[in-house]
């Protein structure tokens, strides 16, 4: 896929117009490249190498959540997944970076359960801070998608030559801090990548972004610094996050950061308001602020892109 | 003069009414000093006032204004609501003087104290 030069800077283009639910990421050869929901849905299925996959993160899909800018972040969640079901080339997973539920209630996770089980694709999860509210801090969601994680919920597997990380940033927050990975994660994640040779392209997913995005709003890991020490080594590696409700992105050496928008509701841009709450966008407007994609799209040895489309599309 | 008389002691008992009503007013001040209630209203991830001086008895309740749950926590767990959705109240009843440090554990960087002292 995308091996077309020509073809895929079009299609890339075209991506642009549109936008998101989710980012489809496409993997050819080890080396990570994706493409947008819409240009697969309209691409002939063309795999040029056996060993390119897909996968689709979904986000912050806070089932529950009933106010302005969106009466019904259930229903949004509904088109998302119709959205991954109608593609032509289907992901091989789902990722869902977390914010699964608005307040952790046992209603709020079946519902999100039963509609991603429509996609008839295995699902990733990871917990966000609202799936972290019922009286045992975390056992609801855990119990429920958290199964063979450790500690608050974290894992990692391979999927064709792709070792994948889920980390969570959102347990045991220290007051004044933001998110936080803590020690006996740290040490997981250090044993997890020992061993593995360089050349191993990785893939860390976590709710909070693991590089500061806004100080202000707490939009960043405290101790994410320490577990992208241990990444370094690694010759690709591609960070994916939520919480933000947009899409932020950033390169550095041979990491590659990008955040999800969210399947309910969007946030403000950092320092554009006086606080992150939703923004209250007027209903028709609502794909439309969903519409805004970008897109990380970085060619070399390590080459990997990012694409996110959105329901307005 | 009957009359004057039956006057006189109405204003006598009131008299005595009003002591004794000042009395038991003295009483529960002394009980609990000035505890009149305290409210701090979460809006925009903030705690309006963030910080707080109280009089020991005084109950403070959180309002959460935002569209967003939080949560009440002391940092020394000495309190800690369950989460608060939209319009929902935590109530905690300071008895002890001391500074009570205390965030919102789902946006930890929302911090505020309050302050009991005599």
């Amino acid at each position: 896929m995308l091996d077309d030069e020509g073809d895929n800077r079009r299609d890339f283009l075209k991506c642009m117009a549109w936008a998101g639910t989710g980012a489809l990421f496409a993997f050819n050869g080890g080396v990570g490249s994706s493409i947008g929901l819409d240009a697969a849905l309209a691409a002939p299925a063309r795999r040029s190498r056996a060993a390119s996959f897909t996968f689709l993160q979904i986000s912050d899909s806070h089932i529950g959540f009933n106010k302005p800018p969106n009466a019904d972040a259930l229903a949004t969640f509904r088109e998302a997944v119709a959205k991954v079901k109608a593609l032509r080339e289907q992901p091989d997973f789902i990722i869902h970076t977390g914010d699964v539920s608005q307040l952790s209630r046992d209603d709020q996770f079946d519902d999100a359960d039963q509609i991603l089980k429509e996609a008839g694709l295995p699902v990733f999860f990871i917990p966000g801070e609202h799936d972290m509210l019922d009286p045992e801090g975390g056992k609801a969601f855990l119990n429920r998608f958290g199964k063979g994680s450790q500690g608050a919920g974290w894992y990692s597997f391979d999927h064709k030559g792709v070792h994948f990380v889920a980390l969570v940033n959102v347990a045991d927050l220290k007051p004044g801090g933001m998110g936080n990975l803590g020690t006996a994660q740290l040490q997981w994640l250090r044993a997890d990548l020992a061993g593995r040779p360089s050349s191993t392209p990785i893939v860390v997913f976590a709710h909070i972004p693991l590089w500061t995005v806004y100080a202000d709003w707490g939009w960043g890991t405290d101790d994410s610094a320490e577990a992208l020490k241990l990444l370094t080594r690694f010759g690709s590696v591609t960070v994916l996050n939520g919480h933000i409700h947009q899409i932020t992105q950033k390169v550095e050496g041979h990491v590659a950061f990008h955040t999800a928008r969210s399947t309910a509701f969007p946030q403000p841009v950092p320092g554009t308001a006086p606080s992150p709450g939703p923004l209250k966008v007027v209903p028709e407007q609502l794909p439309g602020m969903l519409g805004i994609t970008s897109a990380s799209f970085v060619r070399g040895r390590e080459r990997i892109a990012l694409i996110d489309s959105t329901l307005g599309a | 003069m009957t009359r004057a008389f039956k006057i006189l002691t109405f204003q006598a008992s009131a008299i005595a009414a009003t002591a004794l009503m000042m009395g038991v007013v003295a009483d529960m001040a002394r009980a609990a000093p000035a505890a009149a209630p305290a409210a701090v209203t979460i809006g925009n991830f903030t705690f309006n006032s963030p910080t707080l001086t109280v009089k020991p008895g005084t109950t403070v309740t959180w309002t959460n204004a935002d569209d967003i749950p939080h949560t009440v926590v002391s940092k020394d767990g000495v309190f800690k609501s369950k989460v608060l959705d939209t319009g929902e109240r935590f109530s905690f009843t300071f008895a002890k003087t001391g500074q009570f440090g205390y965030y919102c554990s789902l946006h930890p960087h929302m911090t505020g104290t309050v302050t009991v002292k005599a």
